[in-house]
């Protein structure tokens, strides 16, 4: 059985490129190796479009698109990089780093996080932004791992795969604005949630706010790479 | 129902007029009933019975001048009455048919003579709970020409000829809107009004919802025909219970009347609307978080396209559009497209409705033609600023809109005029600032309003208003640098250009014109440390507030 799809010719950043017409720029730009920064954007999850760091400039628009929910149009030129949108990416990662206590040198995920591995690639030096340091919890009552919102970018990685691929919806947000918080349960203690133990958050968890407890001290990778795979086995495709 | 059983409700309203000699409608909207019109109403009742004259005395939505509540206008003499209190009941009694009461009555002829009623036209005038009196001013007139002698492509046309546009603020033409969704694949399709009004000083829908309920429903009906939709909700603020009250009863009323629900006016067209209430949450008031807070999700935005015009309520073609827009829709289709577009500018069509707040003599509600100035509105029309002030700034838009000084004062309100002075037209708050306002401190407190009501979801909405908030802040209290002044243009840059919705977008508005118009205020709180209206704390710090008063008490000494 095979339907019939689109393919659609564009140009990003001046490589012309084919792709499916159900692809998205950021899929595309992937493919051909062309590096756009991500953080909410997981393969495998929904896309929320929230970190703000894949936008993209589109010939012939003022305004800027998420590279991760933009389809592909025939014809597109998508520009990756420029000057502006360097700026824009270091600007939304130093909000970021004065938002909540990033302190990499004390952080299990230190050489394994992908907030500081997307500030060395984007060349932030440093932050301009006065530092907000919050005071907020860890939370230990988990038996294996733990949730410490002070690295935490609300990215919504856990709510989503936990929703998504565990089935379970243990984790949620709660409050607004600057005041938002990964909630699990009601806002219940991790380990007196109804959480499964399947340890999908932690894995799929862009910096140090959900870890192992027993990687504390030596490094801990992180290996969301399972997601597609998971996805694949359970479509039966 | 057939045109000759409307016909014959509206003549039994006529009739019933011609029982009394006179009328009295009491403005029980929200702004009058917290100044206890219901207490007037029930003693002025009292009295017209006890005095025999033939009085009727009426419940009826907001007559506009909220500011010399409560209002209660006398017909057909056209007498208004403000600022009653129950012990006023007899008095006015007694005046029906003689000369107004001096002491209450209100005589301003600038506020009614510039302003141009359609949204309103109804509204203090007739009974929002009876739907007979609101066919008796002609209403459902429209609905039953469109189902029985229009086709829905026909209604389109004409909602596109008329030119409306958006009255939530956005200013999307409503006509283009419709045939997107017409045409959009997929069932069913939805009709979602969008009664999540939360501007500060805004408050229009509220009085349309109170006052006139029943044409919001006519005119969510007429949409549902255009598009093919057969369920429609109507998505109104929980703080707003009043008119959740009187849009249930209506609602309640049309149904019994058989303006919803299945073969409407004998037609095969079924349409019923639910009510959603709000939760209290600003951002809900984007279009792609009501959507998510109707399907009751956490009521954040996400990214478009798609459009809730192709993918909107549960993943369903969905016409979204605001109470004024729907107000706007039945007076359309019985005068005709071209009445509505003889009114107003080229580009923006018809009339709006302002709620005027803030240093203004007539606080209240008016609603005037497109292509007015805001000098005839605020001054003429709102009697100018009060106890001899001098006028700084008008704010239109809401926290997305700016501010815009005297030299603005002669623009002519319209969609593009209003965003090419950096502000925009907004759902229609109009806050008047007078010399007493401190233009930092304005814009830090609309900031601090976007950043409370951020959702949380985008990083530039979310620590980018925060950072905005806290710079601002530090500006106010005169602590703060060109640096920080610098950083601040630099993040509503920023915050602008890169966050996810609306509200984001258009958080730095504020700022942005404030510093275009008032820019040596910013500059006199950071050269100088001090705050020329004397609002902020800095100028307080600067000349010491104890060691001032010990040197006043010597002098005055």
């Amino acid at each position: 059985m095979s339907t019939a799809v689109d393919v659609k010719t564009l140009i990003i950043d001046g490589v012309d490129v084919s792709a499916r017409q159900d692809q998205t720029v950021l899929d595309v730009a992937r493919e051909n190796n062309i590096f756009i920064p991500t953080l909410c954007h997981l393969e495998g999850l929904t896309e929320v479009g929230a970190c703000r760091l894949c936008l993209v400039e589109i010939k012939g628009s003022p305004k800027l698109f998420p590279a991760c929910v933009l389809k592909v149009e025939e014809g597109m030129q998508v520009t990756t990089k420029s000057d502006r949108l360097l700026h824009y990416r270091r600007t939304i990662l130093e909000l970021l780093f004065a938002e909540r206590n990033h302190v990499c040198a004390v952080c299990v995920a230190n050489g394994n996080c992908e907030l500081q591995t997307i500030a060395q690639s984007q060349g932030l030096t440093h932050v301009r932004l006065p530092y907000r340091n919050p005071k907020l919890p860890v939370d230990l009552s988990h038996e294996r791992f733990a949730a410490d919102h002070n690295r935490c970018i609300l990215c919504t990685r856990c709510v989503r795969v936990c929703a998504e691929i565990e089935g379970a919806h243990v984790w949620d947000i709660t409050g607004r604005g600057i005041d938002c918080r990964v909630i699990t349960d009601l806002d219940d203690p991790w380990g007196s949630s109804s959480c499964t133990r399947c340890g999908k958050c932690v894995q799929v968890c862009p910096t140090g706010a959900l870890f192992d407890k027993s990687k504390v001290g030596v490094p801990h990778p992180k290996y969301p790479e399972f997601l597609p795979y998971l996805n694949l086995m359970r479509d039966g495709q | 129902m057939t045109s000759e059983e409307l016909q014959q409700i509206a003549e039994g309203v006529r009739l019933e007029h011609e029982n009394y000699d006179y009328e009295v409608n009491v403005c029980m909207g929200a702004g009058c009933l917290a100044q206890h019109s219901d207490q007037f109403k029930n003693a002025l009742a009292k009295e017209a019975e006890a005095s025999g004259k033939r009085c009727h005395v009426r419940s009826a939505g907001c007559q506009g001048l909220c500011a010399a509540g409560p209002l209660a206008l006398v017909e057909p003499s056209k007498t208004l009455y403000g600022h009653l209190h129950e012990s006023d009941a007899k008095e006015v009694i007694e005046s029906l048919g003689e000369k107004p009461v001096e002491r209450l009555h209100i005589q301003l002829e600038d506020y009614f003579k510039g302003q141009r009623h359609v949204v309103l036209e109804n509204c203090g005038h007739i009974d929002p709970e009876k739907i007979d009196e609101y066919i008796g001013c002609g209403g459902y007139a429209a609905l039953l020409k469109v189902l029985t002698e229009m086709d829905p492509a026909a209604v389109i046309d004409q909602i596109a000829k008329s030119g409306l546009r958006g009255r939530g603020g956005g200013g999307y033409p409503t006509g283009l809107k419709w045939g997107t969704v017409a045409k959009a694949l997929g069932s069913p399709k939805y009709i979602i009004c969008n009664g999540d009004e939360g501007d500060p000083g805004a408050f229009m829908d509220r009085s349309v919802l109170e006052g006139d309920p029943q044409r919001v429903i006519e005119g969510m009906s007429i949409a549902a025909y255009a598009v093919g939709a057969s369920k429609g909700y109507i998505y109104v603020r929980a703080e707003y219970p009043l008119a959740v009250s009187r849009f249930t009863a209506s609602l309640r009323e049309a149904r019994r009347r058989g303006f919803l629900g299945n073969n409407i006016c004998g037609t095969p067209f079924n349409f019923d609307i639910e009510i959603r209430l709000g939760a209290g949450a600003f951002v809900c008031g984007e279009e792609t978080a009501l959507i998510a807070s109707i399907e009751g999700k956490r009521g954040t935005p996400r990214p478009r396209p798609p459009y809730p015009a192709v993918s909107g309520l549960w993943n369903c073609p969905t016409l979204i559009n605001n109470v004024e827009t729907f107000a706007n829709v039945a007076p359309i289709l019985r005068h005709g497209a071209e009445w509505f577009a003889g009114m107003g500018t080229e580009r923006s069509k018809g009339t709006k409705v302002f709620a005027l707040t803030g240093k203004i003599t007539n606080t209240g509600l008016v609603e005037i033609p497109m292509g007015m100035s805001l000098r005839e509105i605020i001054f003429s029309i709102g009697g100018g600023v009060p106890d001899g002030h001098k006028f700084k700034a008008v704010q239109t838009g809401g926290p997305s809109g700016g501010c815009l000084p005297e030299e603005h004062l002669d623009l002519n309100i319209s969609y593009d005029a209003l965003i090419g002075a950096g502000s925009m037209m907004g759902s229609g708050g109009m806050i008047v600032m007078d010399d007493t306002s401190c233009m930092v401190n304005v814009a830090r407190f609309f900031v601090e309003f976007c950043m409370t009501e951020s959702c949380g979801k985008c990083i530039p909405c979310r620590a980018g208003t925060a950072q905005m908030y806290g710079l601002l802040t530090k500006i106010c209290n005169g602590e703060a640098t060109h640096q920080d002044l610098d950083l601040l243009i630099d993040l509503c840059d920023v915050v602008k250009n890169t966050s996810l919705c609306g509200l984001g977008q258009t958080a730095p508005n504020p700022v942005l014109s404030t510093l275009r118009y008032f820019r040596d205020e910013y500059l006199e709180h950071i050269d100088n440390h001090r705050c020329p209206a004397g609002v902020c704390a800095c100028s307080a710090n600067d000349a010491k507030p104890q060691e001032r008063t010990k040197e006043r008490v010597e002098v005055e000494a």
